[in-house]
């Protein structure tokens, strides 16, 4: 038996805009968090290009693509990732350390809320609080693009919803691309446009004419 | 089983380590006790088979029918009565005279007592040539052959040898010059003659002057030692002594003492750091795996199923380990014993054989990872499931002390990452810390036994003994010998001594030794004291002796011995111990040599004279001691410590490259592994800053500067305890034969530091090259 070469993406054809909220929708295995993965130069494609700007991400080496990430990429992972041996404040300024045009670590934090606990380790906050410092260390850099990465995933829906708000909230006021990968339709309604992807393809785009805030989600 | 495979695979860096850690353990185990075992084998048959004498007594001069009444003795088998010389040699290949001794054979040499057994050639004749054997080891430095004559100096008759043979003795398996440290068979060796032809040229017929003695299985053996004491006392007799006393046998004895405290020691310190290593990675490893537990418990595994799987990936090791120890350990032990067939003699060698060790061995391992990782396999037993299906909640960092202090503030967050980290998980810091500082100790140990050699070198033969030769006279003279040895060619300055055989006592122990006669103030041979300045002997200062004779006889300065003179008169007298000296070699005694003179009621009487030569005259000094009788020995130090070195260098160099070899093993061991573990339980907050857009760069140094802190960390632990370690081996290798004091020069810190900090470096390298490998996404993809 030969080889069978699986490809996780196939012909995907997407542009995406400055201050835009796009929630990239698909079960699992449809290909989402490759796509999330290009996007944010973590990965390159075996065929096709990306563009960011007038840079090539297809044609950059793993040094641009790390100078790529740390100018204009903000990551929030599913499982927070925080640095358990640093602050919450610390670990927002960790991050503003390396970018070019940082905003205070402190009003990052306060963003999203959780000024009142910047001295805290992650071990002394919750799941909700731990995503949300997150957040703002994705933020601090004043990236231009943030990707959330099921964001709520290990949340439940009234944490969940706080963390949204705090996502929405960075894009409305900072005008940062986000782009929000989930397997859970509802959050679709934030977007200004949700993107379906099914087998590695995107099967639909749609605008919303009306978005939802984060509180009038149920799931 | 598949689980133990992709675990033992998965973790087969570890896993060498340990591997080596145990085989290494195993292999100085192995090797030393098979060492041992063949020695002692070796040694106990020739013993036996060849009828090594029980009793050895010396004396002047006995007629041959003294020998019926000492047989007569109860307890006594046997006895022997040969005559003994010691004799110059002009050997060509060597510019100084060389010095031997002479011992008389009897009719039937090869079943007689003391019984030589001929490597070569035959065994000689009674004819007008003088025929001889000679010792084996003599005949390789010299490279006689039997055929080849040889010119020696028999009471100032030149007399030329005619060797048949080469030959061994039970009596000389080592050969060492009284009053030398080492053996060096360049200047000085045994022959055999027969016994009318010594009886003639040394004017002895119907007379011995060496008798020794095979003693009965239910012999009395102090009771035979009083009997023929009282009886050779008329004829000089100088007292018997036994086995424990016999030169060559105290120095077999010593060795094997030495190789038994090898084969404990120092498998106890290597086995020790694995069950430390082993400790950190299996706990490591089930908190690591604690995921995996759970799902096993999950479905239905028991807790014993868990226990025995982690069990079986360390047994596995230990077993591989243990295996490869015993193959390297016999390899290694055919190694050692060759060497010490060197220097020791045996005319059959037992090689070393595997018996019981392997047993050991296997057990010694097995427990000794139990030791390391019960708790480990207990505490994966004890998981609850439930509770390990659950994500680790970040750990806790709650204490930062540094922080508090405000330390913290001004650190870049990868370096704020590592102190916290490491000041967060004390224990995991310690053990880091208290591995790599084990290996530095070792490399410390391994190296230090160079410092301690050169430092007995120059306390010895540089600022202790001043002289160029030391010559002793056939028989004591009178002081107008000193003038004799002044006026030889070259010589400018000769310190005269009175040396007298005498036996000390006190309480229940006593001692052999020669008590030696110095000036006050001597200017050549001089005694030192633990601060290396010069002692001085008062007139009526009594006894200065070596630390080494005062713990063997339990006495203080003040305190008084008893001291039975065994020459002339015989008289046993009461001195005091005024001083007690550090030494390396045996047991010593000096005092003020006027007082010795009044002590034996003699006058001017000398026994030799330390020398000092002008070197560009060396040539004409030898040929003219060469033709002076009265000169029974000559001893020059150059050469003396130019053989020390090199028997040193050669005796030890097996050892010392296995043990540094081991000892670097083990600290990269140690380092690497530390390295591995601080990198996989990071390897997820180095990813993320990696997402975040941290340089390859950034977070190599966040890894190098915490392996970086250990290392320094170590560095200040690890000296006192290599420090330790080194002194326990010098205690250890504390025999009657020597003692080396701990030295640690500066130079051995700084090689063992330096292979440290290679050993981190590497291990550095290693974890780079990991990072370049790094998978940001499967790392993120992962829970934790």
């Amino acid at each position: 038996m030969g080889d069978v070469d699986v490809y996780a993406l196939r012909g995907i054809d997407l542009d995406l805009y400055a201050g835009e909220f796009v929630v990239i929708l698909g079960a699992s295995g449809s290909g989402k968090s490759t796509l999330l993965n290009i996007l944010g130069g973590l990965d390159v494609p075996s065929a096709g290009t990306v563009q960011f700007r007038d840079h090539r991400l297809t044609d950059a080496d793993e040094a641009e693509l790390t100078r790529y990430r740390r100018e204009h990429v903000g990551f929030v992972f599913q499982f927070y990732n925080l640095i358990p041996s640093l602050t919450a404040l610390e670990n927002v300024a960790m991050v503003a350390d390396i970018a070019t045009a940082p905003m205070p670590p402190e009003e990052a934090l306060r963003m999203v809320g959780l000024y009142d606990r910047r001295n805290h380790y992650p071990s002394q906050l919750s799941g909700g609080e731990q995503q949300r410092v997150a957040i703002a260390r994705a933020i601090g850099k004043r990236p231009d693009v943030l990707l959330c990465d099921e964001p709520t995933g290990a949340l439940d829906v009234k944490t969940g919803s706080v963390v949204l708000e705090a996502i929405a909230r960075i894009n409305r006021e900072l005008g940062t691309l986000t782009a929000v990968i989930t397997h859970n339709a509802a959050i679709a309604a934030m977007a200004h446009r949700v993107v379906q992807l099914s087998d590695g393809r995107v099967a639909s785009i749609q605008s919303n004419s009306v978005r939802k805030s984060a509180n009038e989600l149920v799931w | 089983m598949r689980l133990l495979l992709s675990d033992l695979s998965r973790l087969w860096k570890q896993g060498i380590a340990i591997i080596a850690l145990i085989a290494v353990g195993v292999a100085t185990f192995i090797m030393s006790t098979n060492t041992m075992t063949a020695l002692e084998e070796s040694r106990d048959r020739y013993y036996r088979n060849y009828r090594f004498a029980d009793l050895f007594t010396p004396l002047v001069r006995a007629p041959q029918s003294l020998a019926a009444s000492l047989n007569e003795i109860e307890g006594v088998d046997s006895v022997q009565t040969r005559i003994v010389k010691e004799v110059l040699f002009d050997m060509p290949d060597v510019l100084e005279p060389v010095s031997g001794r002479l011992v008389s054979l009897e009719e039937n040499p090869r079943e007689s007592m003391n019984g030589i057994y001929l490597r070569r050639g035959r065994y000689p004749e009674f004819s007008d040539r003088t025929e001889a054997l000679v010792s084996e080891l003599f005949a390789e430095a010299h490279r006689i052959e039997p055929g080849d004559r040889l010119i020696a100096n028999f009471a100032g008759i030149v007399q030329e040898l005619e060797i048949v043979g080469v030959a061994l003795s039970p009596e000389f398996v080592y050969v060492v010059q009284p009053g030398l440290l080492l053996s060096d068979d360049k200047r000085y060796g045994v022959l055999w003659i027969p016994y009318a032809s010594m009886a003639n040229a040394f004017n002895m017929e119907g007379a011995f002057n060496n008798l020794t003695v095979r003693l009965t299985n239910d012999a009395n053996t102090q009771h035979v030692i009083d009997r023929i004491d009282q009886l050779t006392l008329p004829y000089g007799g100088v007292g018997t002594y036994d086995r424990s006393e016999q030169e060559s046998n105290r120095r077999v004895s010593d060795e094997l003492a030495e190789v038994r405290t090898m084969a404990y020691m120092a498998p106890s310190i290597f086995l020790s750091v694995s069950a430390f290593l082993l400790n950190i990675i299996v706990s490591r490893l089930v908190y690591q795996q604690r995921e995996q537990i759970a799902t096993l418990r999950a479905f239905g595994y028991y807790p014993s199923e868990i226990g025995w799987h982690y069990a079986r990936l360390v047994l596995v090791w230990v077993v591989l380990g243990t295996a490869i120890g015993i193959g390297g350990g016999i390899y290694a032990a055919r190694g050692m014993f060759r060497l010490y067939m060197m220097f020791f003699r045996f005319p059959e060698s037992i090689q070393p054989t595997m018996t019981w060790e392997w047993g050991v061995a296997f057990g010694l391992t097995v427990g000794v990872a139990a030791i390391g990782t019960f708790r480990s396999i207990r505490r994966a037993m004890e998981f609850p499931p439930a509770v390990a299906m659950r994500p680790e909640a970040p750990q806790r960092f709650d204490h930062p002390w540094l922080g508090k202090l405000g330390i913290t503030s001004w650190m870049t967050p990868g370096i704020r990452m590592v102190i916290r980290r490491l000041e967060s998980n004390p224990m995991i810091t310690l053990f880091s810390v208290l591995g790599v500082a084990l290996g530095l100790a070792i490399l410390v140990l391994s190296s230090f036994m160079e410092d301690t050699i050169e430092f007995v070198i120059d306390n010895q033969f540089v600022k202790s003994q001043r002289h160029d030769l030391m010559i002793t006279f056939r028989e004591t003279a009178s002081e107008s010998a000193l003038h004799d040895v002044e006026h030889l060619p070259g010589v400018t300055y000769a310190e005269p001594f009175r040396a007298v055989p005498i036996r000390m006592r006190s309480g229940l122990h006593s001692e052999r030794l020669s008590l030696m006669g110095l000036c006050e103030r001597p200017v050549l041979y001089r005694v030192l004291d633990e601060h290396t300045s010069e002692i001085e002997f008062e007139r009526r200062g009594g006894l200065t002796i070596t630390k080494k004779l005062a713990e063997m006889l339990q006495v203080r300065p003040g305190d008084r011995v008893e001291v039975d003179i065994l020459e002339g008169d015989r008289q046993t007298v009461l001195l005091p111990v005024a001083r007690v000296f550090p030494n390396y070699t045996g047991p010593a005694a000096y005092m003020e040599r006027s007082a010795l003179h009044d002590l034996l009621e003699e006058g001017e009487r000398i026994s030799g004279a330390f020398v000092a030569l002008d070197d560009s005259q060396k040539g004409e000094t030898y040929a003219a001691i060469k033709q002076t009788p009265a000169i029974a020995g000559v001893l020059d130090k150059t050469a003396a410590m130019k053989n020390f070195r090199l028997v040193i260098a050669r005796s030890t160099s097996w050892m010392r490259t296995i043990n540094a070899l081991f000892a670097a093993l083990i600290a990269f061991g140690v380092i690497y592994n530390s390295a591995l573990i601080s990198f996989t339980e990071r390897a997820r907050d180095l990813a993320t800053m990696r997402v975040m857009g941290f340089s390859r760069g950034e977070i190599s140094a966040v890894m190098l500067i915490e392996l970086l802190l250990i290392t320094i960390a170590a560095i200040p632990v690890g000296i006192p305890i290599g420090y330790a370690f080194s002194y326990v081996l010098t205690l250890a290798m504390d025999t009657d034969s020597h003692r080396f004091p701990l030295v640690i020069s500066r130079s051995t810190i700084a090689y063992s530091m330096m292979i440290i900090i290679v050993s981190a470096i590497a291990s550095s390298l290693v974890v780079l090259k990991m990072l370049k490998e790094l998978d940001l996404i499967s790392v993120l993809k992962v829970k934790e």
